[in-house]
């Protein structure tokens, strides 16, 4: 069992070096000013923020149905779909499809949804070389650390950093620290790792139910050059991605970039309908945690988010403590909801590192409440308050009680499984899906079609 | 249920509430305004009793919950709260200079058991500005004056809990602060503009002692972003958000005047 993580002395470590704590804090308030601005131009944003969030929470509340009806219809594509229940059934699928083929060496663009399933060490210890294609993820892999920031992985360096880690990985210029000059020399290590794969893997933001699309938002074109340069690609989805239709799709990619960085569209908005001529697709549609996480009365609604960062930019505590302070996968007031769900006790303080300012749920694209302090007590008793949580320090004392790891409550007191067979989940989704989110306040019943 | 206090002298009747009823008003002072600035809650009441406001404090009184619950302690939170839906329950009107404490009272008061006196709080409880703007609809102030530059907080509970002020996140909201309003009918405040605005100051209630560090980074940015405008003093109707900046401020040897709204529209000088 993991100790809590403690995010208040982490930030504290960070806070100590101003440097990089004053550059974060500039360049992602920068980033709120790009995205204030680039609202600014859209007159209907505040109603595109609420069709995004209705979409979101009818999605959610028939999941089961949209996701037989993408499994359907990427099947007819010519995609091959696998269900994984958690993260190491997902790795062990990603691991089966190469070794079947005897591939040792893997190419991909930046996936949180691999992150969370801790992809990259499980596929390392068993002999299969990883490259990530993505320029913030790659760095932050030749420094043996996780992303700090959903979006900008390595936001949290200065070129200098690049150049000395580039200079020790790669043998550049440890003193030149121009940023096309090291975008150049990540692209000539890389790029021969990119056209000698056998097999490449990406993410995916949204999925298209009604034509079995996934769709991929970058702006290196790596997740292309990942997906298009092998004749394999596999791609993770979590099952929250999954979204009605095409026309539904609009409304996200107004959103998604706008929100996130203030660029109206990313530079490389990629829709994969099937695998080319020759080629073989796999989607691994993965739930580690979500079906439960949909029945948790006060953190179902994170399963809204559309990973833009929107809310890490602008949080003031998040800009001043650095995303590696948290110690999880997601990180800021999105990972503060999320990551209680993921593993109660270690994440348990992580609601304390905010103000309640509510800045965040003003931003969110998808409306998400992120700020309230119910959470506070939801973070350690897996979306109930039967008992108090208490934050160490101040006069709250210590918390009294730990809920063992590894296994969350859902609303009606069971504990969700980790173990069971692809088939088993395969059957027992959809029902599971459904039964929690009819009784959910907020979820939507009805024709997607009435709502865009 | 408590007795109802007596009342001193006649009750006014107030020109914005319904018809031409006659009203009392319950005062509630923060429990830290009570402890670290009991002058704030004295020029609430006098500048109540100016505006012709039949004021009465019940002496019961302790806090509002808002710290225990906040911290997601709501065991602890539900006999604070109780407590105070028994002492202000039964006034037709909750008058506090506190927006942090407005916010949690109507927003976020579920930690004790629902009851007509809590229901009645929740509806009834005002923020001192939204009480004097929307209430009273006071525009004239004529006792004060103020020669001086002013930079204007005004709290996250306020701007995102109480919409007394527009937000920057929401940018096709028409512009407005409710403080800012009140506090430019005081003749000689001249505001000054400062960057981020409406960004947290960092106290964020047991924000503050359980995440120092950053608490106190935000604080001393906050205090820059204002100190770069040049104003004479810092006003805010939150006093807890100047608590943090004061203690801020002291740590960084500046001398700059703190007041809290109340106290320039009662007629303070600096």
């Amino acid at each position: 069992m993991s100790s809590p993580v403690d995010q208040a002395k982490n930030a504290e470590k960070f806070l100590a070096d101003t440097v990089h704590e004053e550059r974060l804090d500039k360049l992602l308030w920068a980033m709120r000013m790009r995205r204030d601005a680039a609202a600014r131009q859209v007159p209907e944003w505040e109603e595109l923020r609420t069709l995004a969030s209705e979409i979101k929470e009818h999605t959610l509340s028939n999941l089961s149905q949209y996701l037989l009806q993408f499994e359907a219809r990427a099947a007819a594509n010519g995609m091959i779909v696998h269900w994984a229940r958690d993260a190491h059934e997902h790795n062990q699928i990603v691991y089966e499809i190469l070794a079947e083929q005897g591939i040792e060496a893997l190419v991909k663009s930046k996936s949180m949804l691999t992150e969370e399933c801790e992809l990259r060490p499980f596929l390392e210890r068993r002999g299969i070389r990883v490259t990530e294609t993505d320029l913030g993820e790659r760095i932050q892999q030749l420094d043996d650390q996780p992303p700090g920031h959903i979006i900008g992985p390595s936001i949290h360096k200065t070129t200098k950093d690049v150049a000395v880690l580039f200079s020790q990985k790669y043998g550049s210029d440890p003193n030149n620290e121009d940023a096309a000059y090291l975008a150049g020399v990540m692209r000539e290590n890389t790029r021969p790792d990119i056209l000698k794969a056998r097999a490449g893997m990406t993410g995916a933001n949204f999925v298209v139910a009604e034509t079995g699309a996934i769709v991929v938002a970058t702006n290196e074109g790596n997740a292309d050059l990942s997906a298009h340069t092998p004749l394999l690609h596999i791609c993770s989805v979590g099952i929250e991605k999954i979204i009605p239709t095409t026309e539904s799709l609009a409304v996200f990619v107004r959103l998604l970039t706008r929100s996130a960085t203030g660029d109206t569209i990313t530079q490389y908005t990629s829709t994969f309908r099937g695998p080319r001529q020759g080629a073989t697709m796999h989607v691994i549609l993965v739930d580690n945690g979500r079906s439960a996480r949909l029945g948790m009365k006060r953190f179902w609604h994170s399963l809204k988010c559309i990973r833009c960062a929107a809310c890490m930019n602008t949080c003031p505590v998040y800009r001043r403590s650095g995303g590696l302070s948290y110690g999880s996968t997601y990180m800021g007031p999105i990972g503060i909801i999320m990551m209680p769900t993921f593993e109660i006790r270690k994440y348990s303080e992580l609601p304390f590192a905010s103000t309640l300012n509510g800045s965040c749920t003003n931003v969110c694209p998808v409306k998400i409440d992120i700020h309230e302090a119910d959470l506070r007590v939801a973070g350690s008793h897996g979306g109930e308050r039967p008992n108090p949580s208490r934050k160490k320090g101040g006069h709250a004392g210590r918390r009294q009680s730990a809920q063992p790891s590894g296994a969350l409550p859902n609303r009606d007191g069971h504990t969700v499984s980790r173990t069971g067979s692809p088939a088993t989940l395969r059957r027992l989704q959809p029902p599971e899906c459904m039964g929690q989110a009819q009784g959910r306040p907020g979820g939507r019943q009805g024709n997607i079609s009435r709502m865009v | 249920m408590l007795e109802r206090p007596q009342t001193s002298g006649s009750a006014q009747t107030l020109p914005g509430l319904q018809g031409e009823m006659t009203m009392q008003v319950a005062l509630m002072v923060p429990c830290y305004i009570d402890m670290f600035y009991p002058h704030v809650g004295i020029a609430t009441l006098e500048l109540l009793e100016r505006l012709g406001v039949d004021v009465i404090y019940p002496k019961e009184q302790t806090c509002c919950g808002q710290p225990m619950a906040n911290s997601g302690c709501y065991e602890e939170a539900r006999a604070t709260e109780e407590h105070c839906a028994r002492v202000f329950g039964s006034f037709d009107c909750v008058v506090t200079p506190s927006g942090s404490c407005t916010h949690h009272i109507r927003n976020k008061f579920t930690a004790g058991a629902d009851s007509p006196e809590k229901q009645n709080l929740v509806r009834n409880t005002y923020d001192l500005v939204e009480f004097l703007h929307d209430v009273l609809k006071i525009r004239e102030f004529p006792w004060a004056t103020f020669e001086h530059k002013v930079a204007l907080h005004t709290s996250c509970s306020a701007i995102r809990g109480l919409n007394m002020a527009s937000m920057s996140e929401r940018v096709h909201d028409s512009v407005f602060s409710k403080p800012k309003a009140l506090l430019s009918r005081v003749p000689g405040v001249e505001f000054v503009e400062f960057e981020r605005v409406d960004e947290c100051c960092g106290f964020g209630g047991t924000f503050a002692a359980t995440e120092e560090a950053v608490s106190a980074r935000m604080g001393y940015d906050k205090l820059a972003f204002m100190q770069k405008a040049l104003p004479d003093c810092i006003v805010s109707s939150d006093m807890s958000c100047l608590m943090h900046l004061q203690g801020c401020a002291r740590r960084q040897k500046q001398d700059i005047p703190f007041y809290h709204l109340a106290e320039i529209l009662n007629g303070v000088s600096l």
